[in-house]
């Protein structure tokens, strides 16, 4: 009896374990997309050099994990600033080719690089997160590490978007020349809040990494990049909240449509184009305008 | 082999890839230069007119020519279609709006095809037979001739099209001026509509002329797309003439990046090319600093 | 103190279209000058090259004695150069007071780790930009609608507006690209008291202008451009009667075109 049940709650918990996982991820990219205006093809790329370092460097080298994690940052952070300080001067569809063009050239080198990421087939035995003698292994530990993660994570762009970055990042989103003009070091904040986002992919990235505890690139192409673009395009590009909403429709959704295992690719398409069509601005603010639409006609 | 044979081997390998991603490019220029929307569905389009050919030339067995230009003609309506279903309905849209499109639209044609002909690679039996040529030390497959010559043909038609037909220069009217060309009565909103369907045309007629050579499957679109964004950016995005050149370029360097130093990073060559050329001269090679601004939709 | 804002043999090409064709002038502390030409004379091409929108060609322009062409358009709003755009170019995504507060930028510090640990320090200066910005809408009389969409204010409302950002920038020098434009005669008489009462304060006003009664009645001295080069300078009274300006501009008779005359 009680062996169901156990299974049951496990693969609850294991499936919101992820949608934290994800929702890390698009909580940064909603900063970037919804608040800066910018965009970003290649998200996925950064979740992957989070995973991938933090596992190379406590595989190979022994470095404790929250280490790994914290080394992750660093490496994941740098490269985002390199990519980005040029990137960001690109507008529009330069920036979205441009950031695809990283993305890919990131995944064709975890396929590559055997001697370090152990090519296509990658690697395994990566080691748990340890606090002590305690270990981080069930879905349950996992599950209040993600999300304490996750909380942190909220707040600290919810900080931001009320305060004067977060006006000054509005401010480029709506004019990014007039913005300028009346004093706003635009390509700073850009690069700073671009920075940002791929911090908390790599803390996303880590945090899989010793979870799952073997890597392979398979979810670091450019697919998982459109994924994350839909959650937060479906939840609402302006919100938070909204892109965690699309994290959790879209970790979600997929465990249903299990029957559909390589369809989800149509399934992610028509709803991208339904949504980007008919409520441009996502579920969660879409949503709302319609409910204030109606209360305005009573 | 000797050196001097293995480079011109090269050679042409970099010729025969150069041409393809100069059309799947030719594509993007079109469809930019008419409406300044860069669509990256354009990767999709040489993938389905190579499936469509298949499966009409070996399932059902239609006769090559036949397949070839019917094939070309569904592509181009599906073009349309995805223009009236996904770009017409648009009001005002944000660039990212119509980037997430695009690859929504990209996203549906590739489950499409998955779910019409399944996972695995096809191929078509190449136009005039098999037996290499030799020259000079190295090998030319007869397909490669005709890819040559096809891809030729097609700059003289789009040459023609654009310099002598009132639709060409409606179109292009469109492209460098929308509201002075709706103004002297050309249907703007048509000269979108036919753009798209032009484009997907010319994508199609490189997804059959590839196929014998390179094997297709429901997944060769993204990769495509990508590199012939990278040959149009390269060459100026709406130059044709910069569109045939940059994929000559990035074809021979990909070609001998493969043959002498890796093969596996080779995907990586013409996304480092993007890169470069985006981040120190965005116009391209032959476009000028103001053309490589975003053009306004 | 030398004059405010200097010009000296400003260029400006775009490809094979001169806009600025050797031009030179000087704006004086405190005062409230005037540029005005017909259209296609280059005045707003001036005043994108004074704010840094693009590269000049050739020349100078010097703020306060230092060269500023060159300088990224942020930096240039620092040092005290403000504007309004001839097509309001407000910040729709935001409220009223909001894109007064983004005029607060360059006079503000806390950056993203401030804004992420949100200090006491940081608090306190958002406070202040929130009381600053406040000032500023009453200034311009939009107090009352300091919680609304900026995109829901009517036309002179957003250009006053553009008003109140500008001088949340505590500017030296303001430059108005056709602030009554668009106005009627009632409007366009409450924007010259406004722009009376910036003088007031010790701004100094370099404007573009159409209206041809309002420019001669607010101006002390006035700059007028033709094809891209300074055709005459001086009073209004001066310039008014200028023979090289009334033919390329003012048509046979001043009074046909003053559309503004004094309440």
């Amino acid at each position: 009896m009680a062996i169901p049940l156990g299974l049951g709650n496990s693969y609850y918990l294991n499936v919101l374990v992820f949608v934290g996982i994800h929702s890390l991820i698009t909580i940064g990219l909603s900063l970037l997309m919804g608040y800066a205006g910018q965009i970003s093809l290649g998200q996925a790329a950064f979740f992957g050099l989070g995973a991938y370092t933090s596992g190379i460097l406590s595989t190979k080298f022994g470095v404790s994990p929250w280490l790994a994690l914290l080394a992750a940052i660093f490496v994941t952070g740098g490269i985002a600033f390199l990519i980005g300080a040029p990137a960001l001067k690109l507008k529009g569809h330069y920036l979205a080719m441009a950031t695809l063009a990283f993305g890919y050239i990131v995944y064709i080198i975890f396929n590559q690089a055997s001697s370090l990421t152990g090519g296509p087939s990658g690697f395994g035995q990566i080691p748990r997160f340890k606090l002590g003698n305690f270990l981080f292994k069930t879905d349950v530990h996992y599950y209040y590490l993600v999300w304490i993660l996750v909380i942190i994570a909220l707040l600290i762009s919810l900080n931001i978007t009320h305060s004067r970055v977060g006006r000054a990042l509005r401010s480029i989103h709506a004019g990014e020349l007039t913005a300028n003009v009346m004093g706003v070091n635009t390509a700073k904040y850009k690069i700073q809040i671009f920075v940002l986002s791929a911090v908390y992919a790599s803390v996303a990235g880590s945090l899989y990494a010793h979870f799952i505890t073997f890597l392979n690139p398979s979810p670091f192409g450019f697919h998982f990049s459109i994924v994350l673009v839909t959650m937060v395009v479906v939840g609402g590009v302006a919100s938070v909240w909204g892109a965690m909403v699309g994290a959790a429709l879209l970790t979600i959704l997929p465990e249903y449509l299990r029957a559909f295992q390589d369809y989800d690719i149509l399934i992610y398409g028509s709803i991208l184009l339904l949504i980007m069509v008919f409520l441009p601005k996502g579920l969660f603010v879409g949503i709302f305008d319609l409910v204030k639409k109606r209360k305005n006609r009573q | 082999m000797s050196l001097g044979s293995q480079l011109l081997q090269y050679l042409f390998t970099g010729i025969t890839l150069g041409t393809i991603y100069g059309m799947v490019a030719l594509g993007f220029n079109i469809i930019y230069s008419s409406t300044g929307i860069i669509n990256l569905a354009q990767g999709e389009f040489v993938m389905l007119g190579g499936m469509m050919m298949i499966y009409l030339t070996t399932i059902i067995k239609l006769p090559m020519v036949v397949g070839f230009f019917l094939s070309i003609l569904i592509v181009a309506l599906m073009g349309a279609l995805f223009e009236r279903g996904a770009i017409h309905p648009l009001k005002d849209p944000s660039v990212v709006t119509l980037i997430i499109i695009t690859i929504a639209a990209s996203i549906l044609f590739k489950g499409g095809a998955m779910f019409a002909w399944g996972k695995e690679t096809f191929s078509l039996p190449a136009f005039s037979g098999e037996e290499p040529v030799r020259v000079l030390g190295a090998t030319i497959l007869p397909q490669t001739l005709w890819i040559l010559g096809i891809m030729a043909a097609t700059v003289v038609f789009l040459i023609f099209f654009f310099g002598f037909t009132l639709t060409g220069k409606a179109m292009r009217a469109c492209a460098a001026n929308r509201t002075a060309a709706s103004l002297v009565g050309i249907n703007v909103k048509t000269m979108v509509l036919l753009s798209f369907a032009l484009s997907a045309a010319i994508g199609a007629t490189a997804g059959i002329i590839i196929a014998p050579i390179a094997l297709m499957d429901y997944n060769r679109g993204t990769m495509l797309a990508v590199k012939g964004f990278s040959v149009a950016v390269l060459g100026g995005l709406g130059s044709n003439v910069g569109a045939v050149v940059a994929g000559f370029v990035i074809g021979i360097m990909e070609s001998l990046g493969a043959g002498f130093v890796s093969s596996g990073y080779k995907d990586a060559i013409a996304l480092v090319v993007l890169l470069l050329v985006l981040f120190i001269k965005p116009g391209g090679l032959l476009g000028s600093r103001e053309k490589g601004e975003f053009k306004k939709f | 103190m030398g004059p405010i804002l200097r010009i000296e043999k400003l260029e400006k090409s775009f490809g094979g279209v001169t806009a600025v064709d050797g031009i030179d002038f000087e704006v004086n502390p405190h005062q409230i000058k005037a540029l005005i030409g017909p259209n296609g004379a280059g005045k707003t091409t001036i005043f994108n090259l004074i704010s840094g929108i693009y590269p000049l060609t050739s020349g100078t322009i010097r703020f306060k004695g230092q060269k500023i062409n060159g300088l990224k358009s942020y930096v240039i709003a620092e040092k005290g150069v403000s504007r309004t755009f001839q097509n309001v170019q407000l910040f729709e995504n935001m409220s009223v007071l909001e894109n007064v507060m983004v005029g607060r930028h360059c006079r503000t510090r806390s950056g993203l780790f401030a804004a992420i640990l949100n200090s006491k320090k940081t608090r306190a200066e958002e406070r202040r930009i929130r009381e600053y910005s406040l000032e500023m809408l009453s200034f311009v009389g939009l107090e009352a609608k300091r919680n609304e969409a900026a995109s829901s204010l009517v036309f002179q409302q957003q250009k006053l507006l553009e008003f109140a950002r500008a001088l949340a920038t505590e500017p030296e020098l303001i430059l108005l690209d056709e602030p009554v434009a668009g106005l009627s005669v009632p409007e366009t008489d409450e924007m010259v008291q406004l722009i009376y009462r910036i003088r007031e304060i010790g701004i100094t006003i370099l404007l573009v202008e159409h209206d041809m009664g309002m420019v001669m009645e607010v101006s002390e001295e006035v700059v007028v451009l033709n094809s891209g080069q300074v055709i005459a300078e001086g009073t209004p009274r001066q310039v008014q009667n200028n023979e090289a300006v009334i033919t390329a501009y003012l048509g046979k008779r001043e009074t046909e075109n003053a559309s503004y005359t004094k309440s």
